[in-house]
């Protein structure tokens, strides 16, 4: 667990550089400069972060050990041997975090170096969905839109993309390239349709996101269980047929792991979206319209146009999650649950990486650590995998009210506009 | 009763707003505070309204020290407060809004709206108001929602009122009662303390005068000593209240306007027949009271508001119809009313607000991205040049000053070649210093064969600004005269009276 | 200045235009067309009965037995006429009235049913259908309430699904524990309130961004009650997870009444609850001194706080009345539906209700005409079954999805939020 602290830590500074450090630079006027920077340090961002990962992790160690069985069954002679408790509440919570560390990051029980590395690979293979629909989620939130849609974007992009990838029959490269294409088209569309109604109509982007998703989820069951569409010739199942070879993301780093060429793509979107976001002309518009839609209207931005972009980029990236989950992870045919809760991760990613894209691929990363670390925990500690949520909403929860971490950890406060700065570092 | 403030210091982190200021207010007075925007007036009511807890000094009502946690102390105490922007909640009625805070209520719990309702029918009654209790508030005139503040303040037995700014949204007409509702307030004994920048109407009702400068009192004075007096001790230096221009040098653009028309969601006609013609090298001000469809009107100019009939010429070429980027593309410049929501995107840095409207191609943008060496050379100079107070042309120009924030707007309508400017309010909020070189700076756009279109409410500034003046009242123009007009003639025609001589209604 | 005063009053008068949306009647033509579409499609040949009694009522009332694509044809030709009295209002320059609206619902519904039932050997069960979108939409309706009480305080609950799964998981333990079903629903409402509290004390106290609290609670909820689901529930699953659940209370006389009596009036408490919860909410926010107050908070808040009335304090106060509300909800999935609690059992529910609440434009009585409508969709599916739908059932569970999304963009448009609803009050 404690090597994990070092990627809230980055990602933001990334994130809160350009509003701390301004509003830091007053209150720390004067002085010696070692001082100033030691002010700096632990009044800054990454502290902050730090911190709200330090409680998390604690809140839960506190569940593991409540709910262990050696616990409960040394607590009760705790005055007689208090020792015994301590050991098992050390070996709940130590054997815990240790098999999350084992499945995440590095396995120490392995006999080489490939087979140690493997876990953080796992991790890599699990955050590259999590990368692209966080990345739709939170390029929705600088342009002010939010995108509960990730669930429903996903499944019609896995439909289109999975249909492709085994319906038609074409060469390698390009076979993939079409699937990738069409998963990516299909999730734009699907969000563009929130986009459309919302700028022609006025109709809030949160219902019909949401009702999207119900949508995309019965249109995706539909075809499952229809033969001729996505479901399986032969079969009752509500399952796709497996992909043809010549549509799957290749290996990335051989047969021994399932790390797939999806991660490459996720990242090269990263750098789309930090482009896209920092350096067009479009993107700025995005993000006038997205922190001042009435300025942005006066500067003859086209407020309605803007919105259904938007939408329809953020779409498009989720739509990546999607494929990469049908053409990447789950190769073999896949059935309604392949979004797998990715959508709404997705909005915890974006947060969490205060919808930057940095921050986002660093937040995917941790979340999708948690995840093939969180699987290894259950299997080997019996910990429930569900505790990895828990920690992670309130890594996000922290994150987003410093002063409240401040207050736990004795941080001294950064310059007067907190309220403005700590939204900022998670919304904006 | 008899209000005493003793040295109130507020500080806003560095800031400080009040520096130990003292005042006495009579009970049958009225006590008129003035001075400039941002010299600390408003910072020093909400003190007393227990809106703000003052870091040194202490408040007396009868010479009895008071500690205020909130403004419902304040209000029990027997203090009511007019604010600059009214504190009313549009969609709840008269009576709902008179009765927030004090309600009485019915057995089981019911609010008992009919004693709201004769409570304010009473307090009308008395002051001859005609307002309706039921009546929502946004659907109210400005002028009848401040009686309703008033109403507020006097149901709750105020013994003494504070007024801040009052008359900025009232036609003159209205002024001149709203005076005689504060006559008849002092005359019942109330102690009364007029917040306004206005030296006209302190003049006319004021029975004292304290000056305030950059949070400091700097000193008092009488009703009867001369305007420049006055506002040389409120602005620190002798003023000069007139522009420098010359007689305009009619240029080759022109603006042709003819009945122009913008109806509202609701179906309000609020520009109704709209015809005038500007040439360049001339200032047209449109004057009037606040909400008589001036807004609307600069808004149709540029296309931000659909015209619903009517066309805009702007150099032979039709402007109605085309979407707002194509307008300020062809060479117009716009300075919205409101800066902070309408001109500028409050986190993003002074150099991105510098390029916002200018992302239409070279230099700023080539081929979809964005070129940030000659935005930020271009941003530099133009701090430079329009004397922009900024850390640097990264900082976030929400933490800029009013009247920096303006410049940052100005500097970016004005740096580029211009066919026509609009500039709505301009000055509206903003330091006198500024106000000097935003003045200037329209001056010379004029003088560079501009045709200049400002809307403004302040009859001085339409005055000193103007080569000619249109009055709007409600939508429709009154008459367009030479700035020369006399004043009282003015302030007939901004309360829609159509004046009998000098109309060159184009 | 003084020449004022002998002068004539205002001459001029603000001219008025009439400005109709022609949204509505659009809507309704595209309702129209898009039935007569599917049953021109798919014509069905048979009658369709009615089944309007239910065993052991006081008046047995016969079946009613229409041929069903007549029917249906009838419908849609009422549902035109309709849609050209629309058309007429509206070039008229006047509103479309809501009986149109009302009348036009009706008639696409029955039209729908007797082209679905058509041919059908079962009879269609009027009453159970009207029996079981009352009982389904009791969360929905209760997340609604809870959901409007909040925003008129100018706070936006996205928390409203953890709320819920907090309220069914407290309540499955409380009732099990006790054997007694009041016991879990007050502890639905403790669970509720203390979900609300944590908003509260992030959104309110630290003025964090009130959406992603909310986003962030429900994985949080999601994360605790899966996690103590397998760690203590299922280990003690007869002790801990099986529910004393409400029976079915008929009241006297009225649950007599044919057709309504046994679908409205043999329900449970919870249900009976609702039906005065409802009115109750609606009396609190707009006929009282609390809900003057809530609402005046929600609208304005800095001038709410110039008249004495504690801002902070009140947004609580809506808050946690809110959460306790929800808390009813969640109870209705361990005390009324199911007798055990089981992982993610409200499966976005709470989504449906917020949903509810902006469809409902922020009002209880509409808003919990929405939650019905939600539940009467999903009861109709129950119906559909029944009878052996004509349409693949993942269509009929779509449809409710499409109706809001067309309903959302053609009726409600842009509606208005209370004006505070979302921000944080920040005094100086």
């Amino acid at each position: 667990m404690s090597a994990e602290s070092p990627e809230p830590k980055e990602q933001a500074v990334a994130a809160s550089d350009d509003t701390t450090a301004a509003s830091t630079e007053p209150a720390s006027s004067g002085g010696d400069r070692w001082r100033e920077a030691y002010f700096r340090i632990i009044s800054g961002g990454w502290a902050v972060s730090l911190g709200a990962v330090i409680l998390a992790v604690l809140a839960g160690s506190l569940m593991i050990m409540v709910t262990d069985q050696g616990v409960q069954a040394a607590l009760p002679y705790f005055f007689a041997r208090p020792g015994d408790t301590f050991a098992a509440i050390g070996s709940a919570v130590g054997g815990a975090y240790a098999a999350l560390f084992r499945g995440a990051v590095w396995d120490f029980r392995a006999d080489d170096f490939a087979g140690a590395i493997r876990p953080f690979t796992q991790s890599l293979t699990m955050a590259t969905p999590l990368i692209a629909a966080g990345l739709g989620v939170a390029l929705g939130f600088r342009a002010g839109l939010f995108n509960i849609g990730g669930k429903g974007q996903m499944l019609v992009a896995a439909a289109a993309g999975g249909w492709v990838g085994f319906g038609v029959s074409m060469p390698f490269p390009l076979h993939m390239i079409v699937a990738i294409v069409a998963g990516v088209a299909a999730g734009a569309v699907w969000a563009g349709i929130a986009g459309v109604l919302k700028a022609f109509t006025g109709a809030h982007e949160v219902i019909t996101t949401i009702m999207l998703n119900y949508v995309a989820f019965y249109l995706v069951s539909y075809m499952l269980a229809t033969p001729g569409l996505l479901q399986a010739p032969g079969s009752s199942n509500p399952k796709t047929p497996p992909m043809q070879d010549t549509a799957v993301m290749p290996d990335l780093l051989g047969p021994r792991y399932n790390l797939h060429w999806g991660f490459v793509f996720a990242l090269i979107a990263v750098a789309f979206v930090w482009w896209l976001l920092n350096r067009s002309k479009v993107g700025f518009e995005y993000r006038a319209v997205g922190e001042n839609p009435d300025a942005a209207r006066v500067a003859g931005i086209n407020v309605p146009r803007t919105t259904v972009s938007v939408m329809l980029v953020a779409g498009g990236l989720v739509g990546l999650a999607g494929v990469t989950q049908v053409l990447g992870t789950v190769t073999t045919g896949f059935s309604y649950d392949i979004d797998a809760g990715i959508g709404f991760d997705a909005i915890t990613v974006a947060l969490l990486g205060g919808s930057q894209p940095i921050g986002v691929l660093f937040a995917a990363i941790l979340f999708g650590a948690f995840k093939a670390g969180g699987s290894v925990m259950q299997a080997a500690e019996n910990v429930p995998i569900e505790i990895v949520t828990v920690v992670q909403a309130l890594i996000v929860l922290f994150i987003a009210a410093p002063p409240l971490v401040r207050a736990v950890f004795r941080l001294p406060q950064p310059g007067a506009r907190w309220t403005r700065s700590s939204r900022k570092e998670v919304a904006a | 009763m008899k209000l005493e403030l003793r040295g109130i210091t507020k500080r806003f982190g560095t800031l400080v707003a009040n520096d130990q200021i003292s005042l006495t207010v009579e009970p049958g007075e009225i006590h008129c505070l003035l001075g400039e925007n941002g010299a600390g007036k408003s910072t020093l009511m909400n003190v007393l309204y227990g809106l703000y807890t003052a870091d040194e000094g202490e408040v007396l009502l009868d010479g009895e020290v008071q500690h205020f946690r909130g403004p419902g102390d304040a209000m029990a105490a027997g203090i009511g407060m007019v604010h600059q922007h009214f504190m009313l909640i549009p969609v709840f009625t008269v009576a709902e809004n008179v009765m927030l805070g004090h309600e009485t209520t019915l057995p089981g719990g019911r609010l008992d709206l009919d004693a709201a309702r004769t409570k304010v029918n009473e307090i009308a009654r008395r002051f001859g108001f005609q307002v309706d209790p039921d009546a929502l508030i946004e659907d109210l005139p400005v002028g009848v929602q401040q009686r309703v503040e008033i109403i507020k303040a006097l149901s709750r037995d105020a013994k003494i009122l504070v007024f801040d700014e009052p008359t900025a949204v009232l036609t003159p007409q209205e002024t001149d009662e709203f005076m005689q509702i504060m006559r008849q307030l002092r005359d019942e004994g109330a102690a009364i303390v007029f917040i306004t920048h206005k030296l006209r109407e302190v003049r006319e009702v004021a029975d004292r005068i304290t000056v305030i400068r950059r949070g400091q009192v700097v000193g008092e004075a009488t009703a009867d000593q001369p305007d420049t007096e006055l506002a040389a001790m409120m602005v620190g230096r002798a003023v000069e209240l007139t522009v420098q221009k010359s007689a305009p040098k009619y240029g080759a653009n022109s603006l042709v306007v003819q009945d122009l028309e913008v109806t509202d969601p609701s179906g309000i006609v609020v520009v109704d027949g709209v015809s005038f013609t500007v040439r360049g090298g001339e200032v047209l001000v449109v004057a009037g009271v606040q909400g008589n469809g001036q807004t609307e009107l600069t808004e149709a100019l540029v296309g931000l508001q659909k015209a619903s009939g009517g066309s805009v010429v702007l150099d032979g070429q039709e402007m109605v119809g085309r979407p707002v980027a194509e307008v300020l593309g062809a060479g117009v410049g716009f300075v919205p009313e409101d800066r902070s929501t309408d001109g500028l995107v409050g986190e993003f840095t002074v150099a991105e607000n510098l390029m916002l409207d200018r992302r239409g191609g070279p230099p700023f943008v080539k081929a979809g991205m964005l070129q940030l060496g000659p935005r930020d050379s271009f941003a530099r100079d133009a701090v430079e040049e329009f004397d922009i107070r900024t850390q640097g042309i990264g900082e976030q120009v929400s933490r800029l000053s009013g009247g920096n924030q303006q410049k940052v707007v100005l500097a970016r309508e004005l740096s580029r070649e211009l066919r026509l400017l609009v500039a709505a309010q301009p000055t509206r909020g903003v330091d006198v210093g500024s106000i000097e070189f935003i003045h200037k700076r329209i001056v010379e756009t004029r003088d560079a064969g501009v045709p200049v279109v400002v809307v403004s409410t302040e009859l001085d500034e339409a005055v000193a600004l103007g080569d000619r003046i249109l009055v709007m009242y409600r939508g429709r123009v009154v008459g367009i005269v030479p700035s020369t007009t006399p004043r009282d003639e003015l302030g007939l025609m901004m309360a829609g009276i159509t004046p009998q001589k000098g109309s060159d209604v184009a | 200045m003084t020449a004022t005063t002998n002068a004539p009053a205002a001459p001029v008068e603000v001219r008025h235009v009439t400005v109709v949306s022609r949204k509505a009647p659009i809507a309704l033509a595209s309702f129209t067309a898009l039935f007569a579409l599917l049953i021109a499609l798919a014509p069905r040949e048979g009658s369709t009965n009615f089944r309007l009694a239910s065993d052991g009522d006081f008046v047995t009332l016969p079946a009613l037995v229409v041929p069903g694509t007549a029917t249906a044809w009838v419908c849609v030709v009422v549902a035109a006429v309709l849609t050209a009295v629309a058309f007429a209002y509206v070039r008229a320059q006047r509103k479309v009235p809501l009986w149109v609206s009302a009348v036009f619902a009706f008639a696409l519904l029955f039209g729908f049913l007797a082209w679905a039932g058509a041919g059908s050997a079962r009879d269609f069960p009027v009453s159970t259908l009207i029996f079981n979108t009352v009982l389904l939409a009791v969360p929905l309706v209760f997340g609604s309430l809870g959901g409007v009480i909040g925003e008129r305080a100018g706070v936006v609950n996205i928390a409203i699904e953890g709320q819920l799964l907090a309220g069914a998981f407290t309540a499955a333990i409380a009732s099990s524990l006790t054997d007694s079903a009041w016991a879990g629903l007050f502890a639905a409402m403790v669970a509720g309130v203390t979900v609300a509290a944590v908003l509260g004390v992030f959104a309110i106290t630290y003025k964090v961004d009130q959406i992603i609290v909310g986003v962030v609670l429900n994985v949080l909820v999601i994360g605790l009650t899966s996690f103590f689901y397998s760690e203590v529930l299922v280990p003690s699953a007869e002790r801990l997870n099986s529910t004393t659940r409400f029976g079915p209370t008929p009241i006297p006389v009225l649950s007599g009444i044919p057709i309504i009596g046994p679908a409205l009036f043999n329900q449970t408490v919870v249900v009976y609850i609702m039906y005065l919860a409802v009115p109750a909410v609606w009396f609190a926010l707009f006929r009282t001194r609390w809900g003057l107050r809530l609402r005046a908070v929600g609208e304005h808040p800095q001038a709410a706080d110039t008249v004495g009335i504690k801002v902070e304090r009140m947004r609580y106060a809506g808050v946690l009345v809110a959460g306790a509300v929800v808390g009813i909800g969640g109870a209705f999935y361990t005390i009324v539906s199911v007798s055990s609690f089981n992982k993610e059992m409200t499966a976005g529910a709470g989504f449906i209700a917020l949903a509810a609440v902006i469809f409902g434009k922020w009002h209880p009585v509409r808003a919990a005409l929405a939650g019905l409508l939600f539940g009467g969709a999903s009861a109709l599916r129950n119906a559909l079954d029944i009878v052996g739908a004509p349409v693949p059932s993942q269509f009929m569970l779509m449809l409710p999805y499409v109706v809001t999304i067309l309903a959302v963009a053609g009726f409600v448009g842009q509606s208005r939020a209370p004006a505070a609803d979302g921000q944080p009050y920040i005094k100086e």
